[in-house]
């Protein structure tokens, strides 16, 4: 019986493996696994599935006969909701590419998957580096921004305008212990100093033990290694207890837009901080951004995280159209899209490396005076850049397995 | 030592926050035998309505300490006159059920409309700025919190325990039937009891606009610690959960001090030593 069954499920996979060589199939199926209730639902969710339709409907795809679906799930920051919808999209769903997937360790559990599965991620919301170097994989890439650039970029900005001694408020998961450590390594590369950390838990709504903590420390720098609405409520909370009027200077190690936008800049205002996108960044942006904000429920602008979707997904169009037909091979694919040079209206030209990390520009802002700003969502002065080859981990200090040296 | 002192008043804020949204809870609870699941969602309200009133209306901090609870209290009687009051007498599992299904509805309404980040608002200017106390900088909105917080939980113990409104309202709750004989309107007194429990949340709401993010989830994070409250103190004792409220909030405090990982979990961890010791929570009378 048993030997039955087993040339029978062989035969079937014969059978599969062979229309697939033979009839050049044209379906995709994008999963955008984001926060869709939660509290980084605004920087990626529903922006981030809008984004995934856009990109579809520019491709211009359909004309050419291709059949393009999209599902979106809640993995409510839980990375074993996200196995369990990711494993159910792969196995039932036949999903082809994940999209999104922010929050560190919602990332690095998906990532084990989609390798095991030989599906494809391209991670645009996660911000561990970890993804393209210890846990780098052939199925994944790591779009949009990441802590080593973000620590690189910020960090030593903030060290060289005298910022010597810093105070980490941390997000006590994967994420924000990626983004301490870098950012203390980049500290200490640079001549400064860290003279103490707090952890707090996910999603805190009270931060201002932490903040008396960190004010006693009497560090210049207090680093936030969070994101979301724990940072904007560490923001609102550190100018009422006066760590800025008392010298100490607050980074903001990951921001997005949606934060600036949340706490005003008569808050904001002065934050220095590091993102790859900004909508108002030239013609090409503006128009996307402008598209996208008329179709957003609450007329938002999109974010970093959105914004990498929609480009991502652009590249990947590009990479299955020449390939002729959707092998539903993530290696295979993935492989393709790291040789040819990546071109998209939103982050410009790029390059993808053989550890799966995409370069492109990173740009320091601060955020706009209330008198600067011309209106809502005019929020970022650029005043630094970095170009794609030097904001990024070098290929030569990475623990990739991917990369021959 | 002098952080110490810093930690201990700065839980004392928390404090005022916990015990103003557990006595609501307790005076429904007590009064209603409902378990108010919406109380989060509700408390959201306040700070929306807060904030609404600042941005549509131009009416600003003061007034809205007021305004907020009366319209979210009326919110609230509406609730209970044409949801709630139908499952009285039922198992407390049906209310529980309700109020949660209410305030998944209502957060997810407001999520809807502005997103999950929050929106701003303002400290007014008459509590801007903070004091020095020789051991830590105590903003003055804080310190606000605290006396009003107080002041509000006392005058509400003190209207349930010790007015002969609270009196017939507490005989209502034992014995319906007598006391609809002594000619008192015991539905319109439990619908007005839930409007007052409504509105301590959404003045617990207004409070914390100008310290939290004005977000849709505000009070779904808060309300599971708030809940742990009311257990340890006792189902449905108003001084109980006043009492509980505030010596959370320093425990909780000092755990932010000690061992911030577990600061989030502290409290159900007491919470568990006090169902398995005395189940019916510190000052609760077996039922």
């Amino acid at each position: 019986m048993k030997q039955k069954i087993s040339a029978l499920l062989f035969g079937t996979a014969l059978t599969l493996a062979a229309s697939g060589a033979l009839a050049q199939d044209k379906n995709i199926k994008i999963g955008v696994l984001t926060d869709n209730s939660g509290l980084y639902s605004d920087l990626g969710g529903a922006g981030s599935t809008l984004a995934a339709q856009m990109a579809i409907e520019d491709s211009g795809l359909a004309a050419k006969g291709w059949k393009i679906d999209v599902i979106s799930a809640d993995h409510q920051n839980k990375p074993d909701i996200a196995t369990t919808i990711a494993r159910q999209w792969i196995d039932v769903e036949k999903v082809d590419i994940f999209m999104d997937v922010l929050n560190s360790g919602v990332a690095l559990a998906v990532n084990n998957l989609v390798k095991e599965k030989n599906a494809i991620m391209i991670n645009t919301g996660a911000a561990t580096s970890d993804l393209t170097n210890a846990q780098c994989s052939p199925n994944t890439i790591h779009w949009v921004y990441d802590t080593y650039m973000l620590a690189n970029s910020t960090g030593q900005a903030l060290v060289k305008s005298g910022g010597d001694t810093w105070y980490f408020l941390t997000a006590d998961y994967a994420f924000g212990h990626a983004l301490e450590r870098d950012t203390a390594a980049v500290v200490v590369k640079s001549g400064g100093k860290v003279i103490g950390n707090v952890r707090h838990p996910l999603n805190s709504s009270d931060f201002s033990s932490f903040l008396l903590q960190a004010q006693a420390s009497k560090a210049k720098i207090v680093g936030m290694a969070n994101a979301g609405g724990d940072t904007t409520n560490t923001i609102k909370q550190a100018s009422e207890f006066g760590i800025v009027a008392g010298g100490q200077k607050l980074a903001g190690l990951l921001l997005f837009i949606t934060d600036v936008h949340s706490l005003g800049l008569k808050v904001a205002q002065g934050l220095n901080f590091t993102e790859t996108f900004y909508w108002d960044l030239n013609d090409d942006t503006r128009a996307f951004s402008k598209r996208f904000s008329e179709r957003m429920k609450n007329k938002a602008m999109p974010s970093m995280v959105q914004a990498g979707v929609y480009s991502g997904l652009i590249h990947y169009f590009k990479t299955v159209d020449a390939m002729g037909g959707n092998p539903h091979d993530g290696i295979k694919v993935v492989e393709k899209m790291k040789a040819s040079p990546t071109d998209d209206p939103l982050f410009g030209k790029g390059t993808i490396r053989a550890d799966g990390r995409k370069l492109h520009p990173a740009y320091l802002f601060e955020v706009k005076k209330p008198a600067e700003s011309k209106g809502p969502w005019d929020y970022y002065k650029l005043i630094g850049t970095t170009p794609g080859d030097q904001a990024f981990r070098p290929l030569s200090e990475s623990a990739c397995p991917l990369v021959k040296k | 030592m002098q952080a110490l002192y810093a930690q201990l008043l700065v839980g004392l804020i928390n404090g005022s926050f916990y015990a103003l949204l557990s006595l609501g809870l307790a005076v429904i609870f007590g009064m209603l035998n409902i378990i108010n699941f919406a109380h989060g969602a509700l408390y959201m309200m306040g700070a929306f309505c807060a904030y609404f009133l600042l941005n549509l209306a131009g009416i600003g901090y003061w007034p809205a300490l007021i305004i907020a609870p009366i319209v979210v209290g009326i919110f609230g009687m509406i609730l209970e006159r044409t949801m709630l009051q139908w499952l009285s007498g039922l198992d407390h599992l049906y209310g529980l059920l309700l109020t949660f299904g209410i305030a998944l509805i209502v957060q997810g309404v407001f999520q809807n409309y502005f997103g999950s980040s929050g929106l701003p608002y303002a400290i007014p200017d008459e509590l801007k700025g903070g004091m020095n106390l020789g051991f830590m900088f105590l903003p003055i909105y804080r310190g606000w919190v605290v006396v009003f917080s107080l002041i509000v939980c006392l005058a509400t113990w003190y209207l349930i325990e010790k007015t002969r409104l609270g009196a017939n309202l507490r005989a209502a709750t034992e014995n319906p039937t007598l006391v609809r004989a002594f000619g008192i309107n015991v539905p319109r007194m439990i619908t007005l009891t839930y409007g007052l429990g409504v509105g301590l949340a959404a003045l617990a709401g207004v409070l914390s606009a100008p310290i939290n993010q004005v977000r849709p989830l505000m009070g779904a994070d808060l309300i599971i610690v708030v809940f742990a409250v009311v257990v340890i103190g006792g189902m449905g004792s108003i001084m109980g959960s006043i009492i509980t409220g505030f010596s959370l909030g320093v425990i909780e405090g000092l755990t932010k001090y000690f061992y911030p990982e577990a600061s989030n979990t502290v409290v159900f961890v007491l919470m568990v030593l006090v169902l398995l010791v005395k189940p019916t929570g510190l000052t609760g009378r077996a039922a």
